[in-house]
């Protein structure tokens, strides 16, 4: 195998990996405060057709990622109101959001499919730090988002160990009842780090649509909102272990479709099966490592949390 | 500090008031995806009008609401065992996938049995693909707890591939034009049809199991074990439930089933294998189940009522308005009764004290300063 594929196919799993990453690092932000929404695939979808949109009206990409961040944040505040304020089941309310959001992005997207996008994310090659050998081309010469997501995994990474909120996050997220007696309100830091959840989500979807494929196209996010919410728990909650696991799942992803290049003779079907067994594979590991995944886990995640009950 | 309103915790068990609750919420999603419609530049009354006069305005939109109706009442049975024991099984679409595959392999490898035989081999070997789709997901869950909502889910990624393989690969039709089927099975391996219409044998076939099901459920001590387990797991398992053994039976039930549904399909209506052959209906159960609260005779009911829904969205795609329309609502409806769900639950009405809040501070008794 030469090094230059190897350099080239590394690098596209990067950019694979990186709307995986962005919703990751929201779904984090999310469970941390104990509640757990499973609609990131749906809003993932309302950001890639959101972003999409803006972006080809405006010719501005960022107005674009801007947008998708702000239509899956508030799209996700479904979400919070369903599961915080009337206190539905959230596993429920999340794949209702998935099915909702495969349905919305699709009606609001009819008229574009096939469109390809006016404006797109072009790769940047940084000084210097593109030069550094094998590292440099793989990490470094990529599009902006791809930067912003590195900037974004330290910017959560200190936001949940080093600031104030972060601290008051986890209480919440891990002991409802404690959090509300010192006069923490639960349902606003629920609420909050909801919407960033969903902001983040819709961060990955406009990658998809801006960045990596650029275009609409209906479902395009094929179950990447699932596998970052199962790479949540492979990460143990942690942002930075989710960078890497991210990567990994890109890699897979792309083998899909690079297959032949790299000498696989395999079907490109069964290659195209590697990220969702990986998961399966991934999780079975995680869960029968007994211990590990009862210590990241935030103790409140899953249950809604009543004030009035405690 | 007080607020405007006051919810008290209650339960409403009147199955009138429940289901005036579930009818309520429906009109509130159609009122909803009505001011969808409106934003988009499209009529409310004559979208519905049209999905509406679709699927129930004629005999032979009747006829396709019923042909829906078959796998969407299968896949919602099935999740409604898994449900009952609160197995988030997600992945009824991978199973009804997995369902025709094996369906399909007899039926391309079987096709000159006579068909009192071919048939039921089929009915047996979509069973056995959906259960052995939902084993490691069964197993995972029973002895580690795995996670069941994401693994039963990427399930449903690799039974879709594993179909584009098959019909673009090793069982594609080389009189297909190319496209990704397999070729036609033997008539000994259709499912008869009533008349000269597409409404097949596999309407009788999900009737029986709702049927079955519904007495399993109720009347039999692995249904009450079951919803014991399901409502509390603990108890069950001081009550001397193998817990472990209902959660890997459930779930394997649950997916059996599903790939009655694949099953159905590739015999009943399709008569071959193909790329992409079902659209979604293992996630329509979900909601059909939740609005069914799970039981299978309600099930019959509202998973005609979403028969329906698809239908019509095909109806209304000739007035530029995409079918996933249908997705759409029924994203809106689980949202409505989810949200309904808690008025069945809690109370709400104006608290009295917020407006005499200024008198009430003042009569206050005041312990803590």
């Amino acid at each position: 195998m030469n090094q230059d594929i190897v350099i080239s196919a590394l690098s596209a799993a990067v950019i694979a990996g990186t709307p995986i990453l962005y919703a990751a690092l929201g779904e984090i932000i999310c469970e941390k405060s104990g509640n757990l929404n499973l609609g990131v695939e749906g809003m993932m979808l309302i950001g890639a057709v959101c972003g999409f949109k803006a972006a080809t009206a405006t010719n501005n990409p960022w107005i674009g990622f801007l947008a998708a961040m702000l239509a899956a944040g508030l799209f996700s505040l479904i979400h919070a109101f369903l599961t915080i304020t009337l206190k539905s089941s959230q596993v429920v309310s999340g794949l209702a959001l998935t099915i909702f959001g495969t349905g919305l992005s699709s009606f609001i997207g009819k008229s574009m499919i096939g469109i390809p996008a006016p404006v797109k994310f072009e790769k940047i090659a940084i000084p210097f730090l593109s030069k550094i050998p094998f590292i440099g081309p793989v990490f470094f010469d990529q599009d902006l988002l791809v930067y912003v997501s590195y900037l974004m995994v330290i910017a959560v990474w200190i936001y949940l160990y080093k600031t104030n909120m972060g601290l008051k996050l986890k209480a919440v997220g891990e002991n409802p009842a404690a959090a509300d007696a010192v006069g923490i309100s639960v349902s606003k830091i629920q609420y909050i780090h909801v919407f960033i959840g969903g902001v983040l989500a819709g961060a990955g979807g406009a990658y998809l649509s801006l960045a990596y494929a650029p275009a609409w196209l209906e479902n395009m996010t094929a179950g990447r909102g699932w596998i970052a919410v199962s790479l949540v728990i492979f990460a143990l909650w942690n942002p930075s272990r989710a960078l890497i696991g991210s990567y990994i799942f890109g890699g897979l992803d792309i083998l899909g479709y690079r297959a032949q290049t790299l000498g696989f003779t395999i079907s490109p079907f069964f290659m195209k099966m590697l990220p969702y067994l990986f998961t399966v594979g991934v999780l079975i590991f995680i869960s029968a490592k007994k211990g590990n995944r009862n210590i990241a886990a935030p103790e409140g995640l899953g249950l809604s949390y009543s004030r009035e009950e405690r | 500090m007080t607020k405007l309103l006051k919810i008290e915790k209650r339960n409403v068990s009147s199955p009138y008031a429940l289901a005036g609750i579930r009818i309520g919420s429906i009109f509130l999603a159609l009122t909803i995806g009505a001011i969808f419609l409106i934003f988009s530049g499209h009529s409310p009354i004559e979208t519905y009008g049209t999905m509406v006069d679709g699927a129930f305005g004629s005999t032979y939109g009747i006829n396709e609401t019923i042909v829906k109706t078959i796998p969407l009442l299968l896949a919602t049975l099935a999740v409604s065992v898994a449900f009952r024991m609160k197995l988030w099984n997600i992945g009824a679409e991978g199973q009804i996938y997995a369902g025709g595959i094996v369906a399909s392999g007899i039926a391309l490898n079987f096709g000159h049995l006579p068909a009192y035989i071919l048939i039921p081999m089929m009915l047996i070997g979509g069973f056995l693909g959906g259960a052995i789709w939902a084993m490691v997901p069964a197993i995972a869950r029973a002895f580690w707890g795995t996670n069941e909502t994401i693994t039963t889910l990427m399930m449903n990624y690799v039974g879709i591939l594993s179909v584009d393989y098959l019909v673009f690969g090793p069982w594609k039709d080389p009189d297909g034009f190319n496209f990704p089927i397999t070729k036609e099975f033997s008539p000994a391996a259709f499912l008869p049809s009533f008349g000269n219409t597409r409404v097949h044998m596999g309407i009788v076939i999900a009737l029986i199991v709702a049927f079955i099901l519904y007495v399993v459920l109720n009347k039999t001590v692995w249904g009450y074990e079951l919803r014991v387990a399901g409502e509390n797991s603990t108890a069950a398992k001081y009550a001397g439930m193998n817990v472990v053994k209902n959660i890997i039976l459930s779930l394997l039930v649950s997916g059996g089933i599903a790939g009655i549904a694949g099953m159905t399909e590739v015999s009943g209506i399709i008569h071959r294998l193909q790329s992409n052959f079902s659209p979604g209906y293992g996630y329509s159960a979900i909601i059909i189940a939740w609005l069914a609260r799970l039981n299978p005779i309600a099930a019959i009911f509202v998973s005609f009522l979403f028969g329906g829904l698809i239908v019509g969205g095909y109806a209304v795609q000739t007035s530029g308005l995409p079918a996933s329309i249908a997705l759409m609502l029924q994203g809106l409806i689980l949202f409505c009764v989810l949200g309904g769900e808690f008025f069945t639950q809690y109370r709400v009405s104006l608290d009295q004290r917020f407006f005499a809040k200024k008198e009430a501070k003042i009569n206050e008794p005041r312990y803590c300063d």
